[in-house]
């Protein structure tokens, strides 16, 4: 069956996938999964915390000479050990010619001196060991106006949204499946221990974005398929659309990942830790689930919410109003 | 069909009315200002120093963005006048100044930069010589006038002879003269120094001796100038030891008494005689508001008679003493004049901050950063090569899942770009912006979501033309209801963006933005370009006839095979409808062909 067969069929309805009818088996999936993460994360011990959250400083050095392998770390961690404690600092590879070291704060002429040591260490020139400094107070700046935007934005979201679909029970499902997609890839984060750095919180600030954007296109589907006067249930209009709207979901992950899985390897393999990687993963991870969680969980939580509802009465029910007003 | 035609024409035609102008907008920003064809880049691709500072402000207050703008303004000007013109310094969220120097910034820009702390009046009550390889500041024995002592004076009085240096062989004293209506009766140096008492617990005043302990005394022999921490503010009501901005002298200070705050204004003048001709001699003049005249007439009239160095008293900038002029006469109006053989820039660099002391801001270093120019460099080719991958591998997906549709896709997709990249730069050329690393992930990402736009409208035509309608009508139908989704999703797209941009800082800014303006063309181009598009191949032969390559084949999109009168037909409920379900599904081609021209000719 070739792919255009396969859209056809589930466009006619002819192949369905009981997405609504097979609820309580998704929202079960759905509950373990997030427990999997939330007792993963606690048992972990927290998120591990970048230095832009615990405060400290970071060298990187790129472009040492090797002779192929990896760069020998130990004369960096002797030039460390002369300037802060035993266990303040880490030392770690990034990627096939650099270094990058963490620390706990040092001061302006340290970082001067730190950076000659490492840069004379490894013949590279001075202006090749990059440094930066962040106060313990930065992080958790970003971290609260990040947090504050994420608030706002979600109020707004679901406004709009019960705007637009004409019911506040879409904006409620869309919002339960938004709140999947947070647990989950902070979960993932939690659970590996990914470093959480500001730019690990820019790529889950976009995934609420991409999550919500998901479950209108879908939503907007079910609105017309339960548009009034359409013939059938709930549940089974609602399915047909999910259904309906599987292509374009497949389709439209896939093309979202490709870009998305390309910054990752080139941000994994080429560059090492940095912001491009942190953004990706988190990208990659929830973007997989934002378009998961709407299938899976936002409409058929809006099926849920519309139990024991037919659309017959429900229009029956607007046209009153309407006529009222 | 003609109509048709001038709609898909006039489409085109705004498109490219869009483009032409941003081009436009863009190209006389490169003739008038300093435009430019490719967009700015940000430090963490370009290479440089970012430093973000926050205002250090007492518990349960905040900075107003006018303040933090006149900050903005004075460290602009202090950064610029010492020749590096390319720094940048801008707030951001309305409470963090962010500061851009490409490059690794020297130690004197640094110190410029963090200079930028709040200012202080305090009492100088021992003065001593720093340092061990520092040579004392002998100014009568070097007898060069630009090293005499500075000295407050009255502006009124403009007494030439206040200018006499300091006795004191330690250097870095400074004189006051102070604007007096009423001649001062206690004339300067006259007054024997009040007898010191050897143990007193409180002090009485904050010229005190009293202030200096046992354990300060010992402080302060032992202190050298690099153990300045100009980062924590000082205890503003003890005395405390710190050194002058040339690591040369060292104080022992007394509590604060004047704020920087309470300086209304500072300038660099003249000094005229009295009858109000320049002599040439540059000083600076400083305005108290109403508050720090009081407070400053106190000082002055306290410190005046004292002996040497308790006559003078220190402006503390950034924990460090600025100057420590001595008061030569009392200043009861609030307005004084510090001489010292300034030069014009000496006075005016003085001046400038001494006006900053008027924000009550104390700036903190809350992250900084410094990328070398060959990460910046991996980091923006490693974004590109990823872009690129990432935009192949979508063409790739494109063709085999729409054939030849997909080509209209990649045409989307490339007048997507050029159309961002216009706009890109043209607010980096026009408002400055500046792509950073964030911000080129940002584009990556919009590709996946532009691209859905094109994936919902194809959907959508596909869906039509399964209902059995011919390819124009499909185009039309199915735009009408793919446009409305499309809408809704990118205005909760945009949504976010624009949250987050106006309300997070830092990297998060850069990347809301390009979200932002990449949502708005998304939908532009989608409008005025793939639509249209579509709307003309619809009409060519190729397209509209339905050619098996064309991605819009009604028969292979099942359109054949059922009228539409059984539009949702299969999914009526109940066991019958699975079991009627399950034996088309065990139909074989021929017989379902066989059916379904069964059903066409019913």
């Amino acid at each position: 069956m070739s792919i255009t067969q396969f859209g056809n069929k589930l466009y006619t309805g002819e192949k369905s996938y009981p997405f609504v009818g097979k609820r309580k088996t998704w929202f079960t999936i759905a509950a373990v999964i997030m427990l999997i993460c939330i007792v993963g994360t606690l048992v972990r011990g927290g998120f591990q915390l970048g230095i832009e959250f615990t405060g400290g400083s970071e060298f990187r050095v790129s472009g040492i000479q090797t002779d192929g392998g990896p760069v020998d770390i130990e004369p960096a961690e002797a030039i460390l050990e002369q300037h802060v404690d035993e266990n303040d600092y880490i030392v770690s590879n990034l990627g096939q010619d650099g270094l990058r070291i963490e620390s706990s704060s040092v001061d302006d002429d340290q970082t001067n001196a730190i950076k000659d040591q490492i840069a004379s260490e490894y013949g590279v020139e001075s202006g090749d060991v990059t440094s930066s400094h962040i106060g313990p107070s930065w992080g958790q700046d970003v971290s609260n106006q990040g947090l504050r935007a994420l608030l706002i934005f979600i109020a707004l979201a679901a406004l709009v949204m019960a705007l637009y679909f004409r019911t506040w029970k879409m904006s409620v499902a869309a919002l339960v499946a938004l709140g999947f997609d947070m647990v989950v890839t902070a979960g993932v984060y939690g659970i590996v221990g990914f470093e959480v750095t500001p730019a690990a919180l820019i790529g889950f600030l976009t995934i609420m974005a991409y999550s919500l954007y998901d479950t209108v296109v879908v939503f907007d589907k079910i609105r017309e398929n339960t548009a009034p006067g359409s013939s059938g249930s709930y549940d089974e209009n609602i399915n047909l659309a999910v259904n309906q709207t599987l292509m374009r979901s497949i389709n439209t992950s896939v093309v979202a990942l490709l870009p998305v899985a390309s910054i990752l390897f080139i941000g994994a393999f080429v560059l090492g830790a940095g912001t491009l990687r942190d953004i990706a993963l988190a990208l990659l991870i929830g973007m997989f689930v934002g378009t998961w969680s709407t299938i899976f969980i936002a409409a058929p939580f809006y099926a849920q919410l519309r139990k024991g509802e037919s659309i017959a009465t429900e229009s029956k029910r607007k046209q009153e109003r309407g006529a009222v007003v | 069909m003609a109509k048709n035609r001038t709609r898909v024409g006039r489409a085109l035609i705004w498109l490219f009315v869009i483009a032409a102008a941003v081009a436009g907008l863009n190209l006389y920003a490169v003739q008038t200002e300093d435009g430019s064809w490719n967009p700015k880049l940000a430090l963490d691709l370009e290479g440089g120093t970012q430093i973000m500072l926050a205002p250090l402000t007492e518990e349960g207050t905040s900075v107003s963005s006018e303040q933090l703008q006149q900050a903005v303004g004075i460290m602009r000007q202090r950064v610029n006048a010492s020749g590096v013109s390319e720094a940048e310094i801008t707030t951001q969220g309305g409470q963090n100044i962010v500061v851009s120097i490409p490059g690794t910034p020297d130690q004197a820009t640094r110190e410029r930069l963090m200079a930028s702390a709040k200012m202080e009046f305090r009492s100088v009550l021992v003065m001593a010589a720093a340092g061990p390889a520092q040579q004392p500041v002998d100014p009568s024995a070097t007898g060069d006038p630009a090293e005499t002592d500075p000295a407050v004076s009255d502006p009124a009085q403009s007494d030439p002879a206040e200018s006499e240096p300091a006795e004191s062989g330690e250097g870095g004293g400074s004189e006051i003269a102070t604007e007096t209506e009423e001649p001062t009766d206690e004339p300067t140096e006259s007054d024997p120094a009040p007898s010191e008492p050897a143990e007193q617990p409180e002090p009485e005043n904050p010229s005190d001796p009293a202030w200096v302990t046992e354990d300060l005394a010992n402080e302060f022999a032992a202190f050298t100038c690099d153990m300045v921490d100009r980062t924590k503010p000082m205890p503003s009501d003890e005395a405390v030891v710190t050194c002058d901005t040339d690591n040369t002298v060292k104080y022992i200070l007394g509590p604060v008494e004047v704020e920087g705050a309470d300086i209304a204004d500072a300038n660099a003048g003249q000094v005229p005689t009295q009858q109000g001709i320049p002599t040439g001699e540059w000083a600076v003049n400083l305005e108290f508001n109403g508050e720090g005249s009081e407070a400053f007439h106190s000082v002055t009239q306290r410190i005046t008679s004292l002996e040497q160095p308790r006559n003078q008293f220190a402006v503390v900038l950034d924990n460090t003493v600025l100057i420590a002029p001595q008061s030569n006469v009392v200043i009861s109006n609030g307005q004084a004049r510090i001489t010292g053989g300034y030069t014009q820039e000496g006075a005016e660099a003085l001046a400038d901050q001494l006006k900053f002391g008027a924000l009550p801001i104390g700036f903190q270093v809350q992250s900084e950063e410094n990328i070398s120019p060959r990460l910046g460099e991996s980091q923006l080719m490693g974004g590109l090569i990823a872009g690129l991958i990432g935009l192949i591998l979508v063409v790739i997906y494109s063709l085999f899942q729409y054939r030849l549709l997909g080509l209209v896709t990649v045409a989307s997709l490339v007048v997507a770009a050029g159309l961002t990249y216009l706009v890109i730069t043209l607010l980096s050329s026009v408002q400055g912006y500046r792509l950073s690393l964030a911000g080129v992930t940002g584009l990556m990402v919009a590709i996946g979501i532009t691209a859905d736009s094109f994936i919902v409208y194809f959907e959508r035509v596909r869906d039509e033309l399964r209902d059995g309608k011919m390819l124009i009508n499909a185009v039309e139908s199915g735009w009408q209801r793919a446009v409305r989704t499309i809408l809704a999703s990118d205005a909760i797209n945009f949504l976010a963006a624009a949250v987050l941009y106006l309300l997070a800082v830092g990297n998060v800014r850069g990347f809301a933005f390009t979200l932002g303006v990449t949502t708005v063309i998304d939908f532009v181009v989608v409008a005025l370009f793939t639509h249209p598009v579509l709307q003309m191949l619809a009409r060519t032969k190729f397209f509209g006839g339905g050619h098996p390559w064309s991605g819009l084949n009604p028969d292979a999109l099942g359109a054949v095979y059922r009228g539409r009168a059984q539009f949702r037909k299969p999914e009526a409920s109940g066991k019958r409808a699975k079991s009627a379900k399950e034996a088309t599904r065990r139909q074989t081609i021929a017989e379902r062909k066989k059916v379904s021209a069964q059903e066409r000719e019913d």
